[in-house]
């Protein structure tokens, strides 16, 4: 039997970029392949183009052993090839039934919607594949895994027998992490087959039949996950040995640097995010708060740094209480902040990179005397900049956005980190980077932490969280549930708390096992 | 390059995997990027124009009736029509050379200036005519520079205009040197105090900018026709000033009816000025970041209100000394209608000039040698002046959509960051 689905040298080449160089591809009946790589290595062009998004410069598609071309969306569909978007395609005031007709709306008797018959095969669906949903529940009241179940049912509902998941569990808690395995088994068992896409190597190990690495657009390596291990994929998919794990001390914390008591912060909507947050966090220490996007993390940051109002709560930096401060008093009191969206907050992307480098010390001295920019020093002190912290740029002059992410990341964290700082904000600070980037804002982190600087850091990649962190608290919707060391963490535990669980609950369902304190980088 | 086989060696795979090989554009191509659209947007502007000249044409009309007979004629006709009518604005923008050499020619010869002050009549005018278009060009320039659109240079230069000409009329026995500077600062002033009320609400209570100088626009001509009908009226039936005293003219550098004066030197020594500001100062760092960039701006500790205050007060002091400027040394009273448009042409100049201040000083020559050269092309070849009003039209159409342009030229698109020109509402 033909493989369900096959690429044939496909390739696609934008102005300057070959992103896909003759990629083979095959999906057997009833498998989950991954597709492992790097952000940029080719894996959603090469999705988009399977999707009709984009047309291929050469290559072929084969479906069930016959080529076919796809010509957008609605051809692969009718293909019966599916795809669960990172970011849900899901209207939240509807309710899942209507989500899940939406573009395909049965008509009865002439002018009126179907709902009753949609409503019925979406049970049907629930309870072939086991995914649990209830049709008359509005998306906005679901929780994020039960969100995904209904784009996935929204698949099946088309028919579709190849699934695409782009980074599935990226907004996952552990927990929901495994039952949408479950759910992915159930698929196949089915008869269903799945394409996985991904960068972190733990879940592919636990899912996937087959594995495809790409790197650099090129496909670096086809292997049974049966024969596959961290190491070798992670080696496979940077081209070069990955230290796994982050080198550190044992901390050694001091004075009391960031203390918050009992915060409470309102967002943009006036929707209470953080309902009384308390923690503290001492030099020469990570304190890193972990939880599923959404629970108030964001907020917390821009209160913190001045960004956005404190509604009630003391916080007090290096001693001294902060309240209505502008960013600005907040930054010469020695903060420094990696923001969690770097284009949005972290820089000017028009401006050149030297003028980034600058971004919060511009007026100071020695970049300006009076109103003057010295604009010799400053290029100057960028170039130095570029070159300590390893910025890939063909010079200090191009706007900071012809750099690629790691890239930005590395300009932001060079100016951070120039100037003196007592406390470090970092939101998320490798989302979306490359592993070299990772590993190398990782040690920069870690480095930060041994001179004595207070660093908070705050991340939904609970990996990234143990690797870094020396105690970790849990934030659940808007409240520091529980902070403990990080040396003897449990990582169902911290699941269960990520997902709402009470502590003292949680502590009893968790397996008591549990010291279990792998220290991994984050994929 | 060995594109099948797999690494074996890590080593050297990390050697060929280049981070990213330069795909930027180097500083070069990004500044040919950046004028190419406009100079091309002029050139379409023209050649549209061209063909709306040939088809207005009887003649070239009658010699199509004709073209199966004598087809050479009716393409000479088109010909002619276009040269002519292109001719004639060339020669009421910049005169003609020849004349000029003649002019100097006798007057070296014989001490006449006669012939030469005529002969650099058209060009002279035209400069006169640019001078406006340049600092009101700066003043909306700037506002794009803070994310601010500023739709409100018609109403402070109307206000700059009658502000220092009420210096200008109404105080006399100074010396040239206090009240000449004084009747520019107050028409400067004029503009500001109508461009930071907006300022002050968009940054206040978040009212868009586009609706608040609108607005201000209509109390600026509303309050111009009552004080020139009332207060600030002259005697007489006209609704019209005095006439400013001596001392506060800008002087003329020739005799007349050459109006070129020390304004037109004025204006570019300001777009210098504007130039260093924006791009040499800290405030004028802060006010392109906020441009640019608001959330980043606020993240760096910059403070958003302050700069959009800044920016609008600046803008409106650069559209009253416009106006200033076309009172103290062209006309030297203000009559009703008196902005007559300069204020939104020069939304169009800061557009085709990319808001950067050489680029205003260019696109501000342009216009006005277009607008003056106009007259005499309807003189001359009967062409209305109405065609120099669709190619600025159609210049500013070109810039706005560049991407027709790219079509148009199949020029491929360089992914670089596009400026922000103004913001939507709220936030």
């Amino acid at each position: 039997m033909p493989p369900v689905l096959e690429l044939r040298g496909i390739t696609k080449s934008f102005p300057g970029v070959l992103a896909n160089d003759s990629i083979d591809l095959s999906v057997e009946k009833g498998k989950i392949l991954a597709l492992l790589g790097e952000n940029g290595a080719g894996k959603t062009t090469l999705m988009n183009i399977l999707y009709g998004l984009y047309k291929p410069d050469k290559g072929r598609i084969l479906v069930n052993g016959e080529e076919v071309t796809i010509h957008g969306p609605n051809d692969a569909i009718a293909r019966g090839i599916g795809m669960v978007h990172q970011h849900f395609m899901l209207i939240p005031v509807m309710t899942a039934t209507e989500n899940v007709m939406l573009g395909v709306e049965p008509i009865r008797n002439g002018i009126f919607l179907d709902k009753a018959k949609v409503a019925k095969r979406i049970r049907e669906i629930s309870k072939q594949y086991d995914l649990d949903v209830d049709p008359n529940a509005y998306i906005g009241d679901l929780p994020v895994g039960a969100q995904q179940r209904v784009e996935i049912i929204k698949v099946l509902y088309r028919e579709a027998d190849i699934l695409i998941l782009d980074e599935p569990t990226a907004v996952l808690t552990p927990q929901e992490v495994e039952g949408l395995f479950k759910v992915l088994r159930s698929l196949i068992a089915h008869g269903k087959s799945v394409i996985f896409i991904t960068h972190k190597l733990k879940e592919v190990l636990a899912i996937a039949d087959h594995i495809t690495v790409l790197r650099s657009g090129r496909v670096v390596g086809v292997v049974e996950a049966k024969d596959a291990s961290q190491e070798k994929l992670a080696t496979m998919m940077v081209g070069r040995d990955v230290n796994l794990v982050v080198k550190k001390k044992l901390a050694s914390p001091k004075e009391v640097v960031l203390s918050v008591k009992n915060l409470h912060v309102r967002d943009e909507r006036q929707n209470i995010t953080v309902s009384g947050a308390s923690f503290e966090v001492h030099a020469g220490e990570v304190l890193g708060i972990a939880g599923v996007q959404g629970n108030g993390q964001t907020e917390l940051v821009y209160a913190l740094t001045g960004l956005a109002p404190m509604m009630s709560g003391e916080v007090s930096i290096a001693g001294r209480p902060v309240r209505h401060s502008t960013p600005r008093n907040i930054l010469e009191r020695g903060v420094a902040h990696i923001p969690e969206d770097r284009q949005r907050h972290g820089l000017i992307l028009s401006f050149p990179v030297h003028d980034n480098m600058v971004l919060c010390t511009y007026y100071k001295r020695p970049y300006a005397k009076g109103p003057v920019l010295q604009q010799k020093v400053i290029i100057e002190s960028a170039g130095k900049l570029v070159e300590q912290f390893d910025v890939r740029t063909p010079s200090v002059y191009v706007p900071a956005s012809t750099l690629s992410g790691g890239n930005q990341q590395k300009v932001i964290v060079a100016r951070e980190f120039s100037r003196p700082i007592k406390l470090l904000i970092a939101s998320q600070p490798t989302r979306g980077l490359d592993v070299g980037s990772i590993e190398y804002i990782h040690s920069r982190i870690i480095e930060k932490r041994d001179e004595g600087t207070a660093v908070l850091l705050v991340s939904p990649e609970l990996d990234e969280i143990i690797a870094l962190s020396d105690r970790i608290a849990v934030m659940y919707k808007g409240q520091i549930v529980d902070i403990m060391p990080a040396a003897k963490v449990n990582r169902s535990y911290l699941g269960l708390l990520m997902a709402g669980v009470k502590p003292s609950e949680a502590l009893e369902a968790a397996p008591a096992n549990g010291k279990e304190t792998e220290v991994e980088r984050v994929f | 390059m060995n594109t099948k086989s797999l690494p074996t060696n890590p080593e050297t795979a990390s050697q060929q995997q280049p981070q990213a090989p330069a795909k930027q554009p180097k500083r070069g191509s990004k500044l040919l990027q950046t004028i190419l659209i406009p100079v091309l947007a002029v050139l379409t502007g023209f050649i549209i124009g061209a063909i709306v000249i040939a088809l207005s044409n009887d003649a070239v009309i009658a010699a199509y009736r004709n073209f199966f007979h004598a087809p050479w004629a009716a393409v000479a006709a088109t010909w002619n029509a276009i040269a002519q009518a292109y001719g004639a604005l060339f020669y009421g923008s910049f005169g003609s050379i020849t004349e000029i050499y003649h002019g100097l020619q006798s007057y070296i010869a014989t001490g006449d200036s006669k012939a030469i002050l005529k002969a650099i009549y058209p060009f002279a005018e035209s400069l006169t005519a640019v001078t406006p278009y340049i600092l009101a060009g700066l003043a909306v320039a700037v506002g794009f520079k803070c994310g601010l659109f500023n739709i409100g240079a018609e109403g402070q230069f109307g206000i700059g205009a009658l502000c220092s000409a009420f210096v200008g009329y109404s105080l006399h026995g100074l010396p040239w040197y206090i009240h000449l500077p004084l009747a520019l600062l107050a028409g400067a002033a004029g503009g500001a105090l109508w461009g930071a009320i907006p300022g002050y609400l968009k940054g206040l209570t978040g009212a868009h900018e586009v609706v608040n100088t609108i607005m201000m626009n209509y109390i600026s001509f509303l309050l111009s026709d009552w004080l020139l009908n009332g207060p600030m009226k002259a005697r007489g039936f006209r609704p019209l000033t005095p006439v400013i005293d001596n001392s506060a003219m800008l002087p003329r550098f020739f005799p007349d009816p050459i109006r070129l004066n020390w304004g037109f030197i004025l204006a570019l020594v300001v777009a210098v000025a504007v130039y260093w500001f924006l791009f040499k100062t800290t405030v004028g760092f802060e006010i392109r970041a906020v441009g640019a960039n608001p959330d980043g701006a606020r993240y760096a500790g910059m403070n958003i209100v302050k700069n959009f205050v800044i920016a609008m007060t600046l803008s409106g002091a650069l559209a009253g000394l416009a106006g200033a400027t076309q009172v103290l040394g062209v006309d030297h009273w203000v009559g009703q209608g008196f902005s007559a448009g300069y204020g939104f042409d020069s939304i169009a100049i800061a557009l085709l000039g990319q808001s950067h201040p050489l680029g205003v000083v260019l696109a501000a020559f342009l216009w006005g040698t277009l607008r003056s050269g106009a007259t005499n092309m309807q003189l001359a070849a009967g062409v209305p002046i109405e065609i120099i009003s669709i190619i600025q039209g159609l210049v500013i159409v070109f810039v706005a959509a560049p991407a027709v342009i790219r079509w148009i030229y199949r020029i491929r698109a360089i992914r670089t960051e596009t400026t922000v020109l103004t913001r939507g509402w709220g936030k």
